[in-house]
């Protein structure tokens, strides 16, 4: 019963050459409409200006990384990403609901307990949260619309995304195989 | 003629409005696509499930050429489009550490979204660490604002390095992604297969 429906789940998902065309279509259109392309880690980043803007406003201004998303008359929320982001979670949350994915869970591994799940995810975000803002922008912003306009940026953080990803896969496959 | 909102021609209150039907469709294709698991996003780094490799080639073959296209036609002035820049060592050091991430998360940002918007805990808690990676960067900026302004090259593009025409470079990228989807078949029939 229980393999079955994971079995059957397996297959729900769409054809990828189908997701990939359909989201070059809207990588064209978001270039198209606004001369830019998608983002995502550009939300968090405003996020975290506007925490640290509330709870502590001068170290704030005085940090030479912040005081750059501070405005004087406009929340750091009042972004293009931010509204993005908005969406992303919506789309996600109807596509989920529409297909019957909707469930609070941990996904790991059975090899791995939730909790070790848990404490490689809060880790790898870190990480990913740091190397995104080094590289001005994660797998969305810099490496997919980056390649969009053939980026060298764009390509050289895709290869070393992912070329890093395959020499260290070993050190982290109890966590997924 | 196309960027419609910087050229004036759709008005600027419409941005956000925008931004929001925009990030729908990027939410409901990554999700249906599969990008919120991360088992599934793993799979590509271990040969079980080449879904990553086939949307994110696809999408960024599929948008160069479309958007070269509308340059050609007239469309869309492809020097207005916004060219993410290249700081050679930021871009290198910020990959490795995403790629650190990906393998150890399971997820980049725009995944997690996903993730966490159907209930993945460790999406949310993903999430939260990219917060907290972004707080980090900030309080140390002092110590990495030489890397992260360091060997600027300004907004390049590969014409520019290589000295091809875009044509080329996008045949020769549409032709690498063709023959990566064929051998990625190939080393996926001989993996075992990992049920999730």
């Amino acid at each position: 019963m229980m393999k079955n429906k994971t079995q059957k789940n397996r297959h729900v998902y769409w054809n990828p050459y189908f997701g990939g065309f359909l989201l070059g279509l809207l990588i064209i259109l978001t270039f198209y409409l606004t001369g830019r392309g998608l983002g995502a880690s550009g939300a968090l980043k405003s996020g975290v200006v506007t925490i640290v803007d509330t709870v502590a406003p001068t170290h704030a201004e005085s940090n030479a990384y912040y005081s750059k998303f501070i405005k004087e008359d406009e929340s750091p929320l009042n972004n293009w990403l931010v509204f993005e982001a908005i969406g992303v979670l919506l789309g996600a949350f109807l596509s989920g609901a529409f297909t019957g994915r909707l469930k609070l869970q941990v996904e790991h591994s059975p090899k791995i307990t939730s909790k070790r799940r848990l404490l490689f995810a809060l880790g790898g975000g870190t990480l990913f949260g740091l190397g995104a803002q080094i590289a001005r922008g994660c797998t969305s912003g810099a490496a997919l619309s980056g390649m969009a306009v053939l980026s060298v940026g764009g390509f050289i953080t895709m290869v070393f995304i992912f070329g890093t990803g395959f020499v260290v896969a070993y050190f982290f496959r109890k966590n997924w195989i | 003629m196309g960027p419609l909102i910087p050229n004036g021609l759709i008005p600027m209150d419409w941005n956000y409005v925008i931004a929001i039907f925009i990030g729908m469709a990027f939410g409901y294709i990554l999700e249906a696509s599969g990008f919120s698991s991360s088992r599934k996003l793993a799979g590509v780094f271990y040969g079980y499930d080449f879904v990553v490799l086939k949307v994110f080639f696809t999408s960024a073959v599929v948008a160069a050429i479309g958007l070269y296209y509308m340059d050609y036609l007239n469309w869309v002035d492809i020097s207005q489009l916004y060219v993410h820049p290249t700081y050679l060592w930021a871009a290198i050091i910020g990959g490795m550490i995403m790629g650190v991430g990906f393998l150890a998360g399971g997820f980049c940002p725009g995944t997690s979204f996903c993730g966490a918007a159907i209930g993945k805990i460790d999406a949310m808690v993903f999430t939260g660490g990219i917060m907290l990676g972004i707080f980090v960067f900030a309080e140390a900026f002092t110590v990495l604002e030489p890397l992260f302004d360091s060997s600027n090259y300004g907004n390049i593009t590969l014409m520019d390095t290589l000295n091809m025409s875009p044509y080329w470079i996008i045949f020769i990228f549409t032709i690498i992604a063709i023959v990566s989807f064929g051998i990625s078949d190939k080393i996926r029939n001989k993996v075992k297969k990992v049920f999730y």
